[in-house]
């Protein structure tokens, strides 16, 4: 299957004075194919940021290449085809929110690519309901909370309908409830074929995703299933980030009661796995 | 024992652009108060007016009606000392780009201080202090540009900024909102030992109910413009009706063991910590075989 995105040899540098210049990336490589669901973890300031800007060419590479679908992020004529491919939701929705009332602010980019009067508010339709701000789309964002100011630009992008969607740690300033939705949303269009990419730092989030890359001082330093990652603790300790609580709440049952397995990692298998101990448990009693 | 009401709150309205087609009541009649020395959390649903609530401490907004009485100082009369207000309640806002105006990090921290007339070698101290508070490195970061920082060092410089005023009250807008897991846990290291220690007022308004449940000493609940719940991390998180009815979600561990016991299994629901939660599963797992035995 050819790639939706593919990054090779991908280095990147901030200048920060006049004579000195931070490597954020280097030497990156991988690819992401059509339908996955990939998480990008690493602490603050290790380069996941920087990074996931490469992936739609808000930033192009110092040296090596971006491609997505087959276009070559640093070819200015191919920017809009790129945009379309990959839309980009950002941590602070202030920075993406544009427009003096909720369902202008979703038009914003199809009237930039120029969709029909009459198929845009379809779309904005079901972008707003899908994010579940129907109800507000004749107020003014900024009166909105930070979650819905977030919703309303998720949906911007989602009325957009690209192949794939970076959420750039989206869902830090979500509550709970905010959060789950959002991340129900994310998992319904992965599952619809839409390609799916999450910059966090919550760990459970992470555990939702089919494959994750961990981001270290510029380079990719694992890249797995969830499962498999979360299994090397002490080097996510070490760069620091974490296990979810479901793995290490599994973990310390495991040390009580050795066939109860260490290696969850969503609240789901928490649950399952303690039905199937609390079963045997009883039968080999009974 | 706590210290005398440091913070009230009575009856508080706030209406948005009012008089014209997009009036919106943002507080609906809140009270809240809040004693020397406590850490609050403020949770609520988005939307619920919490953002706009704190924006009072300060002094950033002014109330409509209703009493906001912060240090003594009575916000609802015309006339009042702002800059002692704004002085004493330091307030870091959810989005860190909205208080980072100066190129360089080290400017940036000391701009309040400077304002404040200190000695340029007090600046200095109270700089390198905060930043130290926040686990920014003084020597490596000062002179860093602030527009070249990944998110999260960029909340922990406007925090530093707010520190360095040395204030009695400190507000936070989702203080960890961005950071990574360790940062955070830092960070809220850091502020229980402000709080506790060097016993400054805390006030910070979270989603993250795993810092809720650690940090605060009480919790103050908004639905629609209004505080509708308030007591301690645990009365708010074993009271499931209210959970439910308010929409508030519980830490991971919490939410956990609801589901257990909505399965069956005798479980204490206000274990919080991870290791708490472990325990009450672990005493599930070993007590079903001991009451088997007895059948």
């Amino acid at each position: 299957m050819e790639p939706i995105i593919a990054l090779e040899n991908v280095s990147f540098s901030y200048k920060i004075n006049e004579t000195h210049e931070v490597s954020v990336l280097k030497d990156v490589s991988f690819s992401i194919f059509p339908g996955e669901y990939v998480a990008i973890i690493g602490h603050n300031g290790s380069g996941k940021s920087t990074l996931s800007k490469h992936l739609n060419g808000l930033l192009t590479p110092g040296s090596g290449d971006v491609w997505v679908r087959g276009h070559n992020t640093k070819d200015a004529s191919r920017k809009l085809d790129i945009r379309k491919a990959v839309g980009m939701v950002f941590q602070h929705p202030d920075n993406q929110i544009v427009a003096t009332i909720v369902e202008e602010d979703v038009a914003f980019g199809l009237e930039n690519i120029g969709v029909p009067r009459e198929e845009m508010k379809q779309k904005i339709d079901e972008a707003l309901e899908v994010v579940k701000m129907s109800e507000f789309r004749k107020r003014p964002p900024h009166h909105l909370s930070g979650g819905q100011k977030q919703r309303v630009a998720i949906a911007g992008v989602l009325a957009m309908q690209p192949d794939c969607i970076v959420f750039d740690e989206s869902t830090s300033m979500l509550d709970t409830f905010g959060r789950n939705e959002v991340l129900q949303v994310m998992r319904k269009m992965n599952t619809m074929g839409m390609t799916i990419i999450t910059v966090t730092h919550r760990m459970s989030e992470a555990a939702e995703a089919d494959r994750i890359i961990v981001v270290e001082d510029g380079k990719i330093v694992m890249d797995g299933k969830p499962r498999d990652i979360f299994k090397h603790k002490e080097v996510l300790m070490e760069l620091q980030l974490d296990i979810p609580a479901v793995s290490q709440i599994a973990e310390m049952v495991h040390i009580q009661i050795p066939n109860f397995s260490k290696e969850l990692i969503q609240e789901e298998e928490l649950i399952n796995e303690i039905k199937r101990v609390s079963k045997a448990r009883s039968g080999e009693v009974v | 024992m706590r210290g005398k009401p440091i913070i009230e709150i009575e009856n508080l309205f706030h209406t948005y652009m009012k008089g014209t087609p997009m009036e919106h009541v943002a507080l609906k009649g809140t009270n809240m108060v809040v004693n020397e020395g406590e850490c609050i959390a403020i949770i609520g649903h988005t939307g619920s007016g919490k953002s706009t609530l704190i924006q009072h401490f300060n002094g950033l907004i002014r109330p409509d009606s209703g009493k906001v009485i912060i240090d003594g100082i009575d916000l609802s009369k015309k006339r009042i000392d702002i800059k002692a207000l704004r002085r004493n309640v330091g307030l870091v806002f959810q989005n860190p780009e909205d208080q980072i105006f100066e190129k360089l990090i080290g400017d940036d921290i000391s701009y309040g201080p400077f304002k404040l007339g200190l000695p340029i070698k007090e600046v200095r101290e109270r700089v390198k202090w905060a930043m130290n508070m926040v686990g920014l490195n003084f020597e490596e970061m000062k002179d860093r540009q602030t527009f070249a920082l990944s998110g999260g060092q960029k909340r922990k410089v406007a925090l530093a900024g707010i520190l360095a005023l040395k204030p009695k009250i400190l507000v936070l807008d989702e203080p960890t909102a961005g950071l990574d897991p360790k940062s955070r846990n830092e960070l809220l290291d850091k502020i229980k030992s402000l709080n506790k220690i060097e016993n400054l007022t805390v006030i910070f308004v979270s989603h993250n109910m795993e810092e809720v449940a650690y940090l605060a000493d009480r919790v103050y609940v908004m639905a629609n413009g209004k505080d509708v719940l308030s007591g301690t991390p645990i009365d708010i998180f074993t009271d499931k009706e209210k959970l439910q009815r308010y929409q508030i979600g519980t830490p991971e561990t919490v939410q956990a063991l609801y589901r257990l016991k909505d399965l069956g299994y005798n479980v204490d629901t206000s274990a919080f910590t991870i290791s708490e939660a472990a325990d009450e599963i672990i005493k599930v797992l070993t007590n079903g075989e001991v009451e088997n035995h007895g059948k």
